[in-house]
């Protein structure tokens, strides 16, 4: 499991009475990747339309198996993506917004464009290309 | 044809109290029911914790590849959750009434044990007529 990035977008992070406890975001990235991990096996166990399926908990290669692509709670959406390479793209989002899978197929687009085909980056390394982050920023203010 | 495929009632502490099929291909036999309910379970508690504005109570509906999931959690922390076509509308009246029914048909039978597995003939029955209910209306639409 690694972190390629990630951005704030929202001011309202961790707390909006003061209530919130902080947390190390350290620990988020964990939760989020269990979480992920987590519900894709579940999907992959509860999906109703096949009926052979692997045992819960075994590890599943991208595209195998029942995903799913969002989840919503009261306080907030979140749409996930998984590319045939294994790449994870997450977008939270507040919880009445409609259907992002256009838009994380966009960002994985801009993933593309502006970080693999970046000859100085290497493939599995944090991402650090300043083009892709304000093309990032720029299109993820749009969307709202 | 089913709109809904199957329900789960899980109790407080993310056992399995009740469990019904209504015709989903491969079905599950009861201890993947129990290991997919607590799992359910753990993943409804870390998502609220992973909420970035505080006053998260969890996740309400699922959207995956080949069905949608919606849950409703009881003030009691027992959850309700039933698995759907995707796209099935109106599912949170659906749970909100099974809750009443369970409130009324398992809550108030005298011999019902809190906490433990759900076997009262009239909830069953009630249930069934519920779901049927749905169904009718669904067609219908």
């Amino acid at each position: 499991m690694q972190f390629f990035g990630g951005t704030e977008i929202s001011p309202v992070s961790a707390g909006v009475n003061g209530v919130g406890e902080q947390r190390p975001h350290d620990q988020d990235h964990k939760l989020m990747f269990g979480l992920l991990f987590s519900l894709k096996s579940l999907t992959a166990k509860m999906d109703p339309t096949t009926p052979d399926k692997a045992n819960l908990g075994v590890p599943q290669l991208p595209g195998q198996g029942c995903s799913f692509h969002s989840f919503r709670t009261n306080t907030y959406k979140l749409t996930f993506m998984e590319s045939p390479s294994g790449i994870k793209i997450i977008l939270v989002t507040h919880p009445r917004t409609g259907d992002l899978r256009e838009s994380l197929k966009y960002i994985y687009n801009l993933y593309v464009e502006y970080v693999v085909k970046n000859p100085l980056y290497t493939p599995g390394t944090p991402i650090r290309c300043e083009l892709f982050n304000t093309t990032l920023d720029q299109y993820v203010r749009s969307i709202s | 044809m089913a709109a809904i495929y199957s329900l789960y009632i899980i109790n407080k502490s993310g056992g399995l109290i009740f469990y019904k099929d209504y015709g989903s291909s491969g079905r599950m036999d009861t201890n993947d029911s129990l290991r997919v309910a607590s799992l359910w379970h753990s993943m409804h508690a870390i998502s609220q914790q992973l909420s970035p504005i505080s006053g998260c109570f969890g996740i309400e509906l699922l959207q995956a590849d080949t069905f949608d999931l919606h849950c409703f959690q009881s003030l009691t922390g027992t959850k309700f959750f039933v698995v759907c076509e995707p796209g099935t509308q109106h599912m949170e009246g659906l749970l909100k009434h099974i809750y009443e029914l369970y409130t009324d048909y398992v809550l108030k039978n005298p011999f019902y044990e809190m906490e433990m597995p759900i076997r009262c003939e009239l909830f069953d029955i009630n249930l069934t007529q519920a779901i049927q209910k749905d169904r009718v209306a669904l067609l219908a639409r």
